[in-house]
């Protein structure tokens, strides 16, 4: 096929970039960056709400701003940057031509159209039915209708990125298995696949109920399907930003996976087992057999935890190899210690991967067990959860990402690496303790998506205990300094597609190179040279085991104490 | 950099693997195995167990359960609203419903004595979340959910409705006593 499209090598990473996959790209990431910055924004409303001291805004006001935080970062943020993530992964890495770029830009369309459709409606102010908009609350029908068209967008990307993996090997311009990259994106589009028909199921009924074209949507039926939806997404976002830290492993260290087998094994265990997460949100519902509550709320015996525990190894285990191979052999941490921690993109990174492990997948877990899930379920240790999850994991890495990127893919310099490294410490800390104060209240029951903790007006009224209090005032102040840390992220972004330096273009040919095969990996080459490659990382895989076994132990002790249920 | 480059093997999965993998592998799926047997095992020597005693209702059915709940055991009322304070035997069926933006009635039960506890949401979806003991249970619309409780402490508890609910949210505090 005669093709008019050009590619374009980067002289600083080397990556080859089409002409039509890098544009997608810019404009994905871009958007995406607008959506994180109107998320951050309305974040600040969040916040200094919460802070009870201060309880900025009015009730109405509040509960619409936390609609449109919840969809605008979860949802839109984070999407946006995972189909330029897909397109990155396909075309980039395969150094192919991005297949069908008009269905692409459709897609594209869509998805901009589908957000700001669905945004308007909750900023009309009669769709504050948060995030999960569970029936029968009922929103604007357009808030349903924008989140459909943006579905249909990314489904239509998926498909693209599907695609393109055909036309790479049509075209042979790799030869043997995709890059371990690539896999881990392929994951991450076939959970999104699940998840977005999931969402269809659930969203179009519920957009005709709003029309009055349907009489009823069961409200359980709505929670356990809607579910499907929302946490799938959520492991789109894992298997992506699980996808970006073998990548920057690999671009800030020449670390290669310590083996290909097991991170694949690891990825394809979340296919096999992360979709039926839908679960972990149905625990204290009625209605749902104890069975099939504990079957799917583990992963079918924690397969997928045990993918995610994998790969916390695998990671920096294979950062640790290849700085072992540099010469920073001395005892168990010296790699660790010289590792590039003034890269931003490393430093992001790393702060990711143990944020993510410690704070968001040892909470997760806990909200996950069936039992446990009754002191915990609806509190704000959710969204302490979450946010370790979602942010310090997923977000953050994302940030790391690009600082990457803009010299590579936006031709840009920087305007200021170190403000970008200030960047990634602010925010990647400020959201730790963020997380550790919010689970902290919820332990003690503080309620999420709560106006007001003191319950004014209330005949009733319940009175927390102090030390709830003064961890809601720790969720406004240490909230502001992670918004200061977003805002700052903003700024650098922006500012360096503004006024930083141009960079060279890079030479640009018709035809694409092919892309080379990785040298052997020097970690056990054949069954007789098994070695123990990694013992830091070994090290720090086991102080994270002990702090999981004591927390889920502390807990369960926790959960003795209760009421008797039966 | 391998990660972004296809396998230098061809036949990767043929590759050994190192034994800080292969070790971290069997750590990691005997403690997954562990929290699966965990929960299993809790349902068999647990006490904190939550029932999935379901059946559906209609908000018109369920408040005449509680209505005629509250007029037999009704023992007092407060508050300005007269909201009923009801105190039914041990052993028997307890009705508690929310609705926008209240609980009703205010249960008074016995420490140590087991109550089949049937809760529901009028509505749109509610939370019980029962303050300080850390009890969180989901009330969905049209399942009538009976949990059997047991309390283990006396005194003044609040429910607390803990799922987003609409604008008088913050209101919604209900009461419950353990004598």
């Amino acid at each position: 096929m005669a093709n008019a499209t050009t590619y374009r090598t980067c002289p600083r990473s080397g990556l080859q970039f089409e002409d039509q996959a890098e544009k997608l790209m810019k404009a994905n990431a871009f958007v995406a960056v607008v959506w994180l910055l109107i998320g951050g924004l309305l974040a600040i409303g969040v916040v200094l709400t919460r802070w009870p001291a201060l309880r900025w805004l009015e009730a109405d006001t509040f509960y619409m701003v936390l609609t449109a935080h919840g969809i605008n970062m979860l949802i839109f943020w984070i999407i946006f940057f995972e189909v330029a993530v897909l397109y990155f992964a396909s075309s980039t890495l395969l150094r192919c031509r991005l297949a069908t770029p008009r269905l692409a830009w459709l897609a594209f369309a869509l998805m901009v159209i589908g957000s700001v459709v669905n945004n308007i409606a909750v900023f009309r102010g009669s769709s504050s039915v948060m995030m999960t908009s569970y029936v029968p609350m009922m929103a604007e029908p357009n808030f349903y209708l924008g989140l459909i068209l943006f579905a249909v967008g990314a489904l239509i990307a998926c498909f693209v990125f599907f695609g393109t993996l055909v036309v790479a090997r049509r075209d042979r311009t790799y030869t043997g298995s995709v890059p371990l990259v690539t896999f881990g994106a392929i994951t991450a589009a076939i959970i999104a696949v699940f998840t977005i028909v999931s969402g269809a199921i659930i969203l179009i009924p519920t957009w005709l109920l709003s029309l009055g074209v349907v009489k009823q949507v069961d409200p359980l039926v709505y929670r356990t399907i809607w579910w499907a939806f929302g946490h799938s997404s959520q492991q789109i976002n894992v298997a992506a930003h699980i996808s970006i830290w073998y990548l920057v492993a690999a671009v800030a260290f020449g670390a290669k996976p310590m083996s290909e087998r097991v991170s694949r094994m690891a990825f394809l265990l979340y296919i096999l087992f992360l979709q039926i997460a839908s679960a972990h949100h149905l625990l204290a519902d009625p209605g749902l057999s104890t069975g099939w509550k504990v079957v799917n709320t583990s992963y079918f015996m924690y397969f997928a935890v045990l993918a995610s525990m994998l790969h916390g190894l695998t990671i920096p285990g294979a950062m640790e190899v290849a700085q072992r191979q540099k010469g920073f052999t001395k005892g168990l941490f010296e790699w660790l210690r010289k590792a590039p921690w003034g890269n931003p993109t490393f430093a992001g990174v790393f702060m990711s991967i143990i944020g993510f492990g410690f704070l968001g997948g040892i909470s997760g877990v806990m909200m996950g067990t069936e039992q446990l899930n009754m002191i915990i379920h609806n509190t704000i240790y959710v969204p302490g959860h979450f946010h370790a999850t979602v942010v310090v994991g997923t977000t953050l890495t994302f940030m790391a990402l690009t600082y990457y990127l803009v010299p590579v893919l936006f031709r840009r310099e920087l305007i200021s690496p170190k403000l970008a490294l200030w960047q990634v410490y602010l925010f990647g800390l400020s959201m730790y303790a963020f997380c550790l104060v919010m689970m902290g209240a919820g332990t003690l029951g503080v309620s999420r998506r709560h106006w007001d903790m003191a319950f004014s007006g209330a005949a009733l009224a319940y009175e927390w205990p102090g030390a709830a209090y003064l961890m809601m005032a720790g969720v406004g102040v240490i909230g502001v300094a992670a918004i200061v840390g977003g805002a700052l992220f903003v700024y650098l972004v922006v500012g360096s597609l503004l006024w930083g330096k141009r960079l060279d273009t890079g030479s640009v040919s018709p035809q694409f190179t092919p892309v080379p095969r990785a040298a052997p990996t020097t970690v056990a080459q054949s069954y007789g040279s098994m070695g123990f490659a990694a013992p830091g990382t070994f090290t720090l895989a086991m102080v994270f085991l002990v702090a999981f076994v004591l927390y889920y132990f502390i807990n369960w002790k926790y959960l003795s104490t209760l009421w008797g249920l039966s | 950099m391998s990660a972004i480059l296809p396998p230098s093997e061809r036949l990767w999965y043929k590759h050994p693997i190192d034994r800080v993998e292969g070790t971290w592998i069997a750590i990691a799926l005997l403690w997954c195995l562990i929290m699966f047997f965990m929960m299993i095992g809790w349902h068999i020597w647990g006490k904190q167990n939550l029932s999935t005693e379901t059946y559906r209702t209609t908000p018109d059915k369920f408040m005449a359960k509680t209505q005629a709940m509250v007029d037999q055991y009704k023992v007092r009322e407060e508050t300005d609203e007269k909201i009923p304070v009801v105190a039914p035997p041990p052993g028997s069926d307890v009705y508690l419903l929310a609705r926008l933006w209240s609980f009703y009635p205010i249960l008074e039960l016995e420490k140590g004595k087991t109550y089949r506890l049937h809760l529901t949401a009028m509505d749109y979806n509610h939370g019980f979340s029962l303050q300080p003991a850390n009890i969180n249970i989901q009330m969905v619309p049209g399942f009538e959910h009976v949990v059997t409780v047991t309390p283990n402490q006396s005194g003044s508890f609040s429910v607390v409705c803990n799922e987003y609910c609409g604008i008088g949210h913050h209101k919604m505090v209900g009461r419950l006593y353990v004598k």
